[in-house]
């Protein structure tokens, strides 16, 4: 960057070049300059939504394509999605107050015996940015916590994690019980994790494989869209 | 006195180091999610079997079975004050594969990832990881490792780490990172960058590298940006035998032995000095390798249309070295705050 860029004052920006301004910042992953940019538009009368789509979410989504593409690597996301997470941070009980709709809801976890949860929270951090509610169980997930989990949480969304050879068979089990209770089709099920491809996701029966955090927001969106779809047709 | 991979490395045109560990557990019953580090005591003979697969096989190397044998993975198991035992248990049934052998044979003593992210991305402390890799280091050496061997590592802060334990432990070492992302690492590491950054490490690798990733063309590529900046360095490639799939129940890696060669070969003859395999590949791949390094002439320098074409396409259109990693991963700005 070169140093004869002119500082700019946020409060200075008018509501156009300030979104943009946070677009920018969360790609910087400038995790100051997010908040006081949400405090000076919740100030100009914007509604905690629309600062999280317009301004968040969107800004977000451009770290996640350039993520996807190769141009951002983990350390700049985790960057970014910790300068978002103030962000929310602010507008988490606005949102709730004021009622805001809300995108869909996630359950995660790496499956049992993997400890790598960096990935997964890629994935969690990704989808809060989304505007997706997202509770992570971690790492080392047992079948049971899975079940307890979605009963408890009822997501629309299961997503799951593993980074070994020797975790990665454990998907299925879980997969495998969801069929057995009858409860399989209630949810769609992500999958992730560097040793895994689409077709062991098909094999085990999940409903797509995400090959990285970005993927898996655009696939829960997409799958999410397909559902609704689906009910209003009904 | 030089240690034994110094001299096989100054004697030898390559070597050859050994496969899967994982996969081969598997095949012996290990169950996903349990830790294959507690079979170092409680299966010594499948460990031992599992040695004398890559030993009969014709390795010159092989790593123990101590991959995740760090505090930090251990402690999922509720393991992590077994760190020493269980690394040194690891270490001496190698070394008794390795003597029973009647060869030259180098037992080098794995060492993987924490799992952790490391400051300043993460909360792992550089002097928590240092310790980490030297209480699991020196318990390898203990039980007989010729050598540390750090693996599958995505970040140089992890690498870091992992290169000052060895050198609080005067032990030659070498080291090799996953690159799976894109054609870097995950954490964003170049091929290109990887050999700029062991170069210039104060306690240098006798040898580094890179294992896993994607399938063994992926790797070929990565090994084609390392060479070229290795500066004549010893280079390792520690592919996996192609991609995984799911069949019938268990991981079944797709690449053939035959194809295990042909990627042996190429990568001898991109410059690679240690060549092995990594996930998916079985004794069986062991010996194609070590016949086809034997029976076929070194050839030129592969192009990356070669490797396409004996070993199938990139996964991805570009490794992440060059222009690419000039642009990245600054994008244009409008303004900037100061």
């Amino acid at each position: 960057m070169a140093d004869d860029e002119q500082d700019i004052i946020l409060s200075e920006l008018d509501d156009e070049e300030l979104t943009l301004q946070m677009h920018d910042d969360l790609y910087d992953g400038l995790k100051d300059e997010i908040m006081e940019a949400v405090h000076i538009l919740l100030g100009r009368g914007w509604t905690p939504y629309d600062i999280l789509t317009k301004a968040l979410v969107e800004g977000m989504r451009i770290v996640g394509i350039d993520f996807r593409d190769g141009i951002l690597f983990v350390p700049e996301v985790l960057l970014a999605a910790n300068a978002m997470k103030s962000g929310m941070g602010i507008l988490k009980p606005l949102l709730i107050e004021t009622g805001a709709p809300r995108l869909g809801r996630m359950v995660i976890g790496t499956v049992k015996g993997d400890i790598h949860d960096i990935g997964k929270n890629l994935v969690s951090m990704m989808m809060e940015g989304a505007g997706f509610e997202v509770t992570d169980l971690g790492i080392n997930n047992a079948v049971e916590s899975y079940i307890e989990a979605i009963e408890r949480e009822e997501p629309d969304i299961l997503g799951m994690s593993a980074l070994l050879t020797t975790t990665m068979p454990y998907m299925k089990v879980v997969i495998d019980t969801l069929v057995e209770k009858g409860m399989r089709d209630d949810y769609i099920v992500l999958v992730g994790g560097a040793p895994l491809n689409e077709e062991f996701g098909k094999a085990i029966g999940a409903d797509a494989y995400c090959r990285d955090a970005a993927v898996a927001v655009e696939t829960a969106k997409e799958l999410m869209a397909r559902k609704h779809n689906q009910q209003g047709t009904v | 006195m030089t240690d034994r991979l110094s001299r096989l490395l100054s004697e030898r045109d390559w070597l050859l180091a050994d496969g899967a560990t994982g996969t081969n557990l598997f095949n012996m019953g290990l169950m996903s999610g349990d830790a294959p580090e507690m079979w170092n005591v409680e299966e010594t003979a499948k460990i031992r079997a599992l040695y004398d697969g890559a030993v009969n096989s014709g390795s010159d190397i092989f790593l123990t079975n101590s991959f995740g044998g760090n505090a930090s993975r251990l402690k999922l198991h509720n393991a992590q004050n077994r760190v020493a035992e269980l690394n040194k248990a690891s270490a001496e049934i190698a070394r008794e594969a390795a003597d029973a052998s009647g060869r030259d044979i180098v037992v080098a003593g794995s060492m993987g990832p924490t799992g952790e992210l490391l400051v300043p991305v993460g909360p792992l402390t550089h002097a928590a990881a240092v310790e980490m890799f030297e209480e699991a280091g020196a318990a390898l050496l203990a039980g007989g490792a010729d050598v540390l061997w750090v693996e599958t590592i995505s970040s140089e802060e992890e690498m870091l780490a992992a290169a000052e334990a060895c050198a609080n432990l005067n032990a030659p070492w070498c080291g090799t990172m996953s690159f799976d992302t894109a054609g870097r690492t995950m954490m964003g590491v170049t091929s290109t960058g990887l050999s700029t950054f062991m170069n210039g490490l104060p306690h240098a690798p006798l040898a580094f590298g890179a294992n896993c990733g994607v399938g063994a063309s992926d790797l070929l590529r990565t090994m084609t940006g390392m060479v070229d900046a290795a500066g004549g360095s010893n280079l390792i490639a520690k592919g996996n035998a192609g991609i995984p799939k799911y069949v019938e129940g268990h991981i079944h890696y797709d690449g053939t032995p035959e194809l295990m060669g042909q990627y042996a070969c190429l990568a001898r003859d991109l410059g690679a000095k240690i060549i092995g395999g990594c996930c998916g590949t079985m004794p069986e791949h062991l010996v194609a390798m070590r016949r086809a390094l034997e029976e076929t002439p070194v050839g030129p320098k592969p192009s990356l249309e070669l490797i396409a074409e004996t070993l199938g396409g990139f996964s991805s259109a570009s490794d992440g070295t060059g222009e690419a990693a000039e642009a990245a991963p600054k994008r244009e700005r409008r303004r900037r705050r100061s």
